[in-house]
């Protein structure tokens, strides 16, 4: 869990630079990203995430400082560049409006052709990615446009998974699904992440999608990263999420109120679970009240 | 990649000509047009230059963008001047490359041929595009177009059809792009390959670009006609078009310098054009 897989040091980007509508998005981000660990990254709209993730697979190139996949700068070379494409998967948010081919099997395949890779290469891989995402083979011949929308979005989903990525970057994987298709889809995410050993940055503004998911979490603010750390580090800090717009998971909120009216509570519990181990506890014991 | 289109870009403002009636301007463009095409010789090209300049700094739009806007039509204007250099052959010879001459006529018809397209450009720019919100000027083709309802023109839904495009050029600007990204890091590459392999990596950005431009049409339609959009009839408008003092005046200068054109055309002769 310790090796480094991903670097950014200093980087800052600015859009339209030199002219009248110049825009700085991001400005001296640092972090690391480790080797198996799924990262999570949270921050209010506009506070620069999706220009962070467009950097990581080279789509954007810098204004300043550095991104570096395993130890080399990832605009060293055409060919570095060309190749991290593939070690750095990015599925965009709503992916379901990239599909374009005539048959599920072939949009999935998209990625590994462009690989350069075997015909048996690319057709095993595609049944993979197919069963990483939760989906049965039965719609491999059927054309992406006549699923539903969270078929689609696994199917978006599996084209990426397909390039077999070191590191898996999902801008908001669950916007737009029923609860039940978020939960599925966040548990093939974790599944993935279990079996083969990659490195995954979730983007989201649901707490509570991060908070169950993430072993870090980086919280955006005003095109910086204004905290990272663990999730318990991060939700124990109330007010500086508060002052970054955001909202700590319903449960950690509960706990806080509870705290505040003098309950010998841990202010970093934020999975529905533990909040009740910790209630249940505490209502064994003589409970000092307050008021 | 798609980042630099300036073309009939509307820069928001309030000088005198962003706050003229849109039909005033359309009209002046118009006239402006066409006495452009009456235009020969020094003389009156002079004074064209000299009211789009008026234009311009009444307009309060930087002189780089408008520059800008020339971009596009670089290569337009450079081949137009080849054609014409060597195209011409009447006059003194000026110089002279194996068969192909430059004469002293070829130069001077290219040399306000150029001119011609440049004002062109810059003057409807400047006088209707940069200044006018692509709402507000459709509303003026409407108003100007109405007479035809009575010959059964939908002239109604035809503006309507127009505002809609318009609204969603910028959309569709920024869905590509994001299709492109999206492509991008599946690892298409747009950028190397024949004429050939270059077209046929397009088609992962059209299709998914048709498919959800349809989608949009869809959506809009549905949400227009939940809002009770029947058509024109009978709909009564936000902003209702009215013409004021300035319009008027700006009618008149308009009316009078078409008129002084024509004259000037067929009765004095400025240049040396026939």
């Amino acid at each position: 869990m310790t090796e480094t897989i991903m670097r950014v040091c200093n980087l800052s980007h600015t859009y339209n630079a030199g002219t009248s509508l110049t825009h700085s998005a991001i400005h001296d981000v640092n972090f690391e990203l480790y080797q198996g660990e799924i990262l999570g990254i949270i921050g209010h709209t506009g506070s620069g995430k999706s220009t962070l993730i467009q950097h990581l697979n080279g789509l954007l190139s810098p204004s300043s400082g550095t991104v570096s996949f395993r130890g080399e700068d990832i605009h060293s070379s055409k060919q570095t560049l060309h190749d991290v494409r593939f070690h750095v998967g990015l599925v965009f948010q709503y992916p379901e409006h990239q599909l374009f081919e005539e048959t599920v099997f072939k949009d999935i395949a998209f990625g590994p052709r462009n690989m350069g890779l075997s015909e048996s290469e690319i057709e095993s891989r595609v049944l993979e990615a197919l069963e990483a995402v939760g989906l049965s083979s039965s719609v491999l011949e059927k054309s992406p446009f006549e699923l539903s929308g969270g078929q689609k979005r696994r199917v978006a989903i599996a084209g990426v998974i397909a390039m077999q990525p070191n590191v898996l970057i999902l801008d908001e994987p669950t916007a737009g699904l029923d609860p039940k298709g978020c939960a599925s889809i966040l548990r093939h995410i974790k599944e993935y992440n279990q079996k083969t050993g990659a490195s995954i940055i979730i983007v989201s503004h649901s707490m509570e999608d991060i908070a169950a998911m993430a072993d870090r979490i980086m919280v955006m603010c005003g095109g910086t990263n204004e905290l990272i750390g663990t999730p318990n580090e991060i939700f124990s800090q109330v007010e500086i999420l508060q002052k970054a717009g955001l909202v700590v998971p319903q449960v950690t909120a509960v706990i806080k109120a509870l705290c505040d009216r003098g309950l010998p509570l841990d202010t970093a519990l934020y999975t529905v679970e533990d909040a009740c181990n910790a209630i249940l506890g505490l209502m064994n014991r003589e409970v000092p009240y307050a008021e | 990649m798609l980042n630099d289109i300036t073309l009939g870009q509307y820069f928001p403002g309030n000088s005198l000509l962003h706050r003229l009636d849109p039909r005033a301007k359309l009209i002046l463009s118009l006239v402006y047009i066409v006495t452009l095409f009456l235009c020969s010789g020094p003389i009156s090209f002079a004074i064209m230059a000299g009211l789009l300049t008026v234009a311009v700094i009444l307009s309060q739009i930087p002189f780089f963008v408008i520059l800008k806007s020339l971009r596009p039509i670089l290569i337009l204007l450079l081949i137009t001047t080849i054609f014409n250099l060597f195209y011409m052959q009447e006059g003194t010879v000026l110089l002279q490359l194996w068969i192909l001459r430059i004469t002293d006529y070829g130069l001077y018809n290219a040399f306000f041929l150029i001119l011609r397209i440049v004002l062109l450009i810059t003057g409807t720019f400047v006088m209707l595009t940069y200044t006018t919100s692509p709402i507000m000027l459709t509303d003026a083709i409407e108003s100007l177009l109405s007479p035809l309802k009575k010959f059964h023109v939908p002239v109604h839904e035809l503006s309507m059809m127009m505002s809609i495009a318009l609204r969603f050029i910028p959309t569709l600007i920024q869905e590509t792009n994001k299709i492109l990204s999206a492509q991008k890091s599946r690892g298409a590459n747009f950028d190397s390959g024949s004429l050939f392999a270059r077209a046929r990596a397009l088609v992962p950005v059209l299709v998914p670009l048709f498919v959800s431009a349809f989608r949009r049409a869809e959506e809009l339609a549905v949400a227009m006609e939940s809002r009770c959009y029947r058509g024109g009839s009978g709909r009564t408008r936000l902003r209702v078009l009215k013409f004021k003092k300035c319009d008027y005046c700006v009618l008149i200068v308009s009316l009078t310098v078409i008129i002084l054109a024509v004259i000037a055309r067929y009765t004095i002769s400025f240049g040396m054009l026939p």
